[in-house]
């Protein structure tokens, strides 16, 4: 596309119909990486339905980023806003600082949530974090408030902390809590170990800068299997450092 | 021709199409990854009386692994991609599977043949079992007594070559020996090659069936056997100086690194008390790899 076509594309405020300069200055050559500067918190829907190239937002991203994404980038600098990732089915969203609740999540009435692709979160995370999630990996470093994990059926969480309801409902997949969260009582716990499958996602991790504990030297994780309410064979994982 | 007074015959080493898989094995130390890596190599020295022809390809550090743990790089081949299935479920499910501490791993993930081998070894896990999807690869956790077993789902096949050889023609036992775990030690250092028999090297080298026994469908091969020369009904290929003679057999992924490997194990074979360096061929009628020793070194 030529920067004039770029510039008349159609952007929504509310109901009315505006064109895309309306609101931003389009420059630089044809490509297929974006860059987005200013404060785009109010932007709803960046990135929907991408297939591949790369997009960066230089500020803060509004509501749906990247939402039913299937492929490529998506990079915010600041913080984003709720439905990071909804019901994306590939490519890598990366917030370096907080987002909201519900991503990687189901839309209401909808079965299934993220399907495949990879969610980084450098801060917090609002509300039901992953909820119905059916494959991929989440990552929130900060804490993720309440009902992180929820219906989950399969992909895997891991969170730098959780407040309430952790994996409420959850069918199958994988919560990790890097740090001591409550765990609700229809999970029961299983053991203590260090899981092979975790050391491969180290390693995936690790070239995205995310880095999982995952060495016997360093401590373990305590697995809980539930949410036994359903009944359900998802698995919550917490660590446990190893205290010398 | 000669290298170092050791003539090369000018002749050439038949091998033959096969398929072959890498498979990557990993545990909680070295010492358990390389028992795994013996445990599944073991009884795998020719396709025909084995069913698969393996060995262990090379020593993997922690960085080199999927699982960041120290392993081993195990190469099978067989006939066909069915038969090396086949026979990665037998082996894996009876040594790996049970060796303490270990996890299985594709070693060609970009090979387009794929056999499904752990989504048949999970069946172990009688429902039990779980899998990952990470990166487009599944792995199953199979939950076992010690904790959890990891394996990948499907492992990649790709075409390659068995049977390139050498054969070292020496003065007497030692020095064949010698000359021949020389030639390992060389050899061994390629990637992309095994040496599926006992120590790398083969004492009874075969013929295609038997002279007087029908339903052999190999036998000693009696023109290189020292102690037959002049044997009425054999004739012997060696010299009189010959006493001794050892088979290295190599199987490679590709062409350049089976080349690669029999042109160092030329080399470093040549050696005191070598007389002559062959190879086995059934006259380019059988494989259809041709390896000429000359123009290996």
């Amino acid at each position: 596309m030529s920067n004039e076509d770029i510039r008349a594309l159609p952007v929504y405020l509310g109901k009315r119909h505006f064109r895309l300069d309306d609101f931003f200055d389009v420059d630089g050559a044809a490509s297929d990486q974006i860059r987005i500067a200013g404060d785009a918190r109010k932007v709803k829907w960046i990135g929907r339905d991408m297939t591949m190239g790369r997009i960066t937002i230089e500020g803060n991203a509004g509501m749906h980023l990247g939402a039913y994404m299937k492929g490529g980038v998506i990079e915010v600098t600041g913080n984003a806003s709720d439905w990071v990732g909804a019901e994306m089915s590939g490519g890598l969203i990366r917030v370096h600082g907080n987002a909201g609740g519900q991503i990687g999540a189901a839309y209401r009435g909808d079965l299934a949530g993220m399907r495949d692709g990879t969610i980084l979160i450098g801060g917090t995370a609002g509300l039901e974090v992953g909820m119905r999630m059916k494959r991929g990996t989440i990552v929130v470093a900060g804490g993720a408030r309440d009902f992180a994990g929820l219906e989950m059926r399969g992909g895997t969480l891991v969170l730098g902390g959780a407040e309430l309801r952790t994996g409420a409902w959850m069918m199958r997949g994988t919560i990790i809590a890097l740090r001591s969260i409550e765990i609700l009582p229809t999970f029961s716990y299983a053991s203590r170990y260090n899981p092979t499958f975790l050391n491969v996602y180290a390693r995936h991790l690790k070239t995205l800068g995310v880095d999982l504990p995952h060495l016997a030297a360093d401590g373990s994780y305590h697995r809980y299997t539930g949410d036994v309410a359903i009944p359900g064979r998802g698995e919550l994982l917490v660590w446990e450092a190893q205290t010398s | 021709m000669e290298i170092n007074g050791v003539q090369i015959v000018d002749t050439f080493a038949e091998a033959f199409g096969m398929r072959a898989s890498r498979v990557v094995i990993t545990a909680a130390s070295a010492r358990w990854a390389e028992i795994a890596g013996l445990s599944m190599t073991g009884f795998a020295t020719s396709v025909i009386g084995c069913k698969l022809e393996a060995g262990i390809e090379s020593v993997l550090s922690p960085e080199e692994t999927p699982d960041l743990r120290p392993g081993v790089s195990v190469l099978v081949f067989g006939f066909d991609a069915d038969g090396v299935g086949k026979r990665l479920i037998e082996r894996i499910g009876q040594t790996i599977l049970t060796c303490p501490t270990t996890a299985c791993f594709d070693g060609l993930p970009a090979a387009p043949e794929r056999v499904v081998v752990g989504g048949t070894i999970r069946h172990f896990g009688d429902k039990f079992q779980s899998s990952k999807l990470l990166d487009g690869r599944r792995y199953w956790r199979i939950p076992v007594m010690e904790g959890e077993f990891l394996i990948e789902e499907t492992f990649g096949v790709q075409k390659a070559i068995g049977g390139g050889n050498i054969l070292i023609l020496a003065g007497n036992e030692i020095a064949a020996l010698e000359a021949a775990e020389s030639a390992v030690t060389a050899m061994r250092e390629v990637a992309g090659v095994i040496l599926p028999f006992p120590g790398g090297i083969v004492r009874s080298g075969s013929k295609v069936g038997a002279r007087n026994y029908k339903n052999m469908t190999a036998s000693t091969n009696d023109a290189y056997c020292p102690t037959l020369k002049g044997r009425l009904g054999s004739e012997s290929a060696l010299p009189e100086n010959v006493h001794s003679v050892l088979e290295i057999v190599a199987d490679g992924l590709d062409r350049e690194s089976l080349e690669n490997a029999l042109s160092r194990g030329i080399r470093a074979a040549c050696r005191p008390g070598v007389v002559a360096i062959t190879a086995g061929n059934y006259g380019g009628k059988l494989g259809k790899h041709h390896f000429h020793l000359r123009e290996l070194v």
